[in-house]
């Protein structure tokens, strides 16, 4: 019983430590020559401009929200693909069923310009 | 080799599903490909669908049949209810068609997402499964939460859209954790699996998860059906849904919320009648007496319907909890479903009336407008009279069957103190519906308005007001049909 | 093996923050989130129970508590933007113009 939990421990120290122990060898090895450029906040090589606090377009909730719809819809085909061999044809066809369906979802999400970037 | 078997399926038992949902996906296709402005055509489509769906239910009369493992049905109860769905929704299409270009608000989804909520209501009356019966609920609650704000930008439709949504999803929560602990009890998700679990017996522990798992049950389900103590959300959303919505809510969620709880209470959880009969009882007459005491002080008439339809609640769970006691089981049953039949009828007509005296932007729903109806439109106001009648319970219409079936239900289950609370709600309840009726015809208009009455409105309006006369009339028909559907429950 | 009780005690626990979340917190995006919680402390529950009972059905409820889960917040985001473009806010308690 406690052994599974040592597994567990000896899994999370080594995953702790990857981090951890390459941090602490650069303490030691890098110069500390620190300049304001380099103390700068760092966002993908560009300078930082204006609050963190944007609006952001709401094309991206659009995006976002048809995204969470399909993304979750995969759930189902999760067991199926598992169980695929033992499930045989009759799931096949119901599996494509469940997928012609979404695709309706997707053709009237295009139409109604749901994926225009406005 | 298939190593795992799939039961067969008869798919006789969801064909009508199978005719709603798969209308309510060409219905999107249809709304994308036809033009703007003529969406009317998209709702004459789903009429059509609406009338084969209750077509295809025929046959399947008197020949109760299960599928998918036992989780779907299709009995005399579920046909009588979808039935009644289906006529709902009928009418309701009806009063829409000329209500949304009016309000500016026609869009063709409107249809299709009818249509979804009408499979949801079939879901949960054919459901013999928690799983069928949470997502029945769900697919019900989802598109109402879009219908209700369907008339944005106005702001109060979104605040109602939200408002329900926020309320809804709590119940969920309640519904689906103590779906949880249901099957966490009886490691069974069905309900005649839970039924036969509870005859065998549980460990006293089990029995703590299973009286708590159907408290929660009950109050998810009780937000739905606008029970007190959750009705509080009411009003509010009734008030700012599009009126044809409203109107499709205060009959649809409230049907289809009490027959997945009747199915519950008295499948699965019949034995522990003992335990949940006197709660229920109570809070039924809370529910009436909340409801009917608030809908006085009202004098917009679309928020006094809105309480009006809480009240209605406490009497349909009248004949609900009812039918749990042996001795009035099955006029429990018959009571529901005639009181059911009798208020979608009814509130469809009145909120229907309320659609023709909406203007665009400006609603004319306050008493006074309804003064000297009678004058200017004879049809609006003796429509509205009969409707009025109906839901005060007096002769010879249909709610008078209604509430004369609960009532002797009630009584006869030994609950004799509920219908006598039963009764003083209604005479309370008279005041204000006989108010409304009053201001029609024997007041001077006080402001002038034009109802706008189209084809479409008065065929939806006149279907009501005459199943509302017919079947108080002459009810026979209805009880030989809610009588039969008893028969199949008691299984 | 871990009882099955320490699992409902944890989602109890989790469902009632969930419920104290969803009664106390004004911001309607936090609400969505308490609500979430509840519903994930009872996807934990079934999952706990579907292995007391070695029985599929708890589990296949949970993925369908998933789906629906998703679909009820991209209404409920979909809501508040189109609140927000109109109120430029997402406290519950501004959203008040009808009054009970």
């Amino acid at each position: 019983m406690l052994a599974h939990y040592a597994f567990i421990g000896v899994f999370f120290i080594a995953a702790a430590s990857f981090p951890i122990l390459p941090l602490i060898g650069a303490y030691f090895l890098r110069p500390s020559r620190p300049t304001e450029v380099k103390l700068d906040t760092y966002e993908c090589g560009l300078e930082a401009i204006g609050d963190i606090w944007v609006q952001f377009k709401v094309q991206y909730y659009l995006y976002a929200l048809a995204f969470v719809v399909f993304d979750i819809e995969v759930v189902f085909l999760y067991p199926w693909a598992v169980a695929f061999n033992q499930l045989g044809l009759f799931a096949l066809v119901e599996m494509a069923i469940f997928l012609f369906i979404l695709i309706g979802g997707l053709v009237y999400a295009w139409r109604k310009g749901a994926l225009e970037w406005v | 080799m298939p190593d795992i078997q799939i039961p067969s399926i008869d798919l006789g038992v969801s064909l009508q599903l199978l005719i709603i949902f798969g209308g309510a996906m060409v219905l999107l296709l249809a709304d994308l490909f036809s033009g703007e402005g003529n969406k009317r055509i998209v709702g004459y489509i789903a009429l059509l669908f609406v009338v084969g769906a209750a077509a295809a239910g025929v046959p399947y009369w008197d020949a109760p049949r299960s599928t998918f493992n036992g989780m779907l049905v299709l009995d005399n109860f579920a046909l009588t209810l979808n039935w009644i769905f289906l006529l709902s929704t009928a009418i309701t299409i009806l009063i829409s068609l000329e209500y949304l270009p009016r309000q500016g608000i026609e869009r063709g989804e409107y249809y299709a997402l009818l249509l979804f909520a009408l499979g949801g209501m079939m879901l949960l009356a054919q459901g013999t499964d928690l799983i069928v019966l949470f997502l029945g609920l769900e697919l019900l609650s989802i598109t109402l939460y879009v219908l209700a704000g369907f008339a944005y930008p106005r702001l109060s439709s979104e605040e109602a859209a939200m408002k329900y949504l926020l309320i809804g999803a709590f119940a969920a929560g309640f519904l689906v954790f103590g779906i949880a602990l249901l099957y966490g009890a009886t490691g069974t998700s069905s309900l005649a699996g839970i039924a036969n679990k509870l005859g065998s017996g549980l460990a006293a522990d089990d029995v703590a998860f299973m009286l708590a798992g159907a408290a929660l049950v009950i109050i998810g389900f009780g937000y739905k059906i606008s029970m007190a103590p959750f009705h509080m959300w009411t009003p509010d959303v009734y008030e700012g849904s599009p009126t044809p919505v409203a109107a499709f809510m205060s009959v649809g969620t409230k049907g289809a919320g009490f027959a997945a709880l009747a199915r519950l209470l008295l499948v699965a959880l019949g034995s522990q009648y003992a335990t949940w009969g006197l709660i229920l009882a109570i809070l039924a007459a809370v529910t009436m007496v909340i409801g009917n005491v608030s809908a006085v002080a009202q004098t917009n008439v679309k928020r006094m319907l809105a309480y009006s339809s809480i009240g209605h609640a406490g009497y349909i769970l009248m004949g609900v909890l009812s039918a749990g006691s042996p001795a009035a089981a099955n006029r429990g049953i018959e009571g529901f479903l005639f009181y059911l039949l009798a208020y979608s009828l009814t509130n469809l007509g009145a909120f229907a009336v309320l659609i023709a005296l909406e203007q665009r932007g400006e609603a004319a729903w306050s008493l006074d407008d309804f003064a000297g109806l009678w004058h200017r439109q004879p049809f609006l106001a003796i429509a509205m009279a009969l409707c009025m009648f109906s839901l005060a319970g007096v002769p010879p219409t249909a709610g008078f069957w209604g509430k004369f079936y609960v009532f002797t239900a009630a009584w006869e289950a030994g609950l004799q103190w509920l219908a006598v609370v039963g009764v003083i709600t209604s005479a309370i309840a008279a005041f204000f519906y006989l108010r409304i009726i009053v201001q029609m015809f024997m007041r001077d208009p006080v402001r002038e308005i034009s109802p706008s009455l189209d084809r479409n409105l008065m065929i939806g309006v006149g279907l009501a007001a005459l199943g509302v006369i017919v079947f108080g009339i002459s009810p026979t028909p209805v009880i030989d049909l809610v009588q039969g559907s008893v028969l199949a429950l008691s299984r | 093996m871990v009882p099955v009780s320490y699992y409902v005690l944890l989602s109890a626990v989790l469902f009632t923050l969930g419920v104290v979340g969803v009664l106390t917190r004004r911001n309607a995006l936090i609400v969505f989130m308490s609500v979430e919680m509840m519903l994930n402390s009872a996807n934990l529950a079934l999952v706990a129970f579907a292995q007391r009972w070695q029985s599929a059905n708890g589990q296949i409820l949970v993925f369908f508590v998933i789906t629906v889960a998703a679909a009820e917040v991209a209404v409920g985001l979909a809501l508040l933007v189109t609140i927000f473009r109109s109120k430029r806010t997402t406290d519950i308690d501004e959203i008040n113009t009808l009054k009970g």
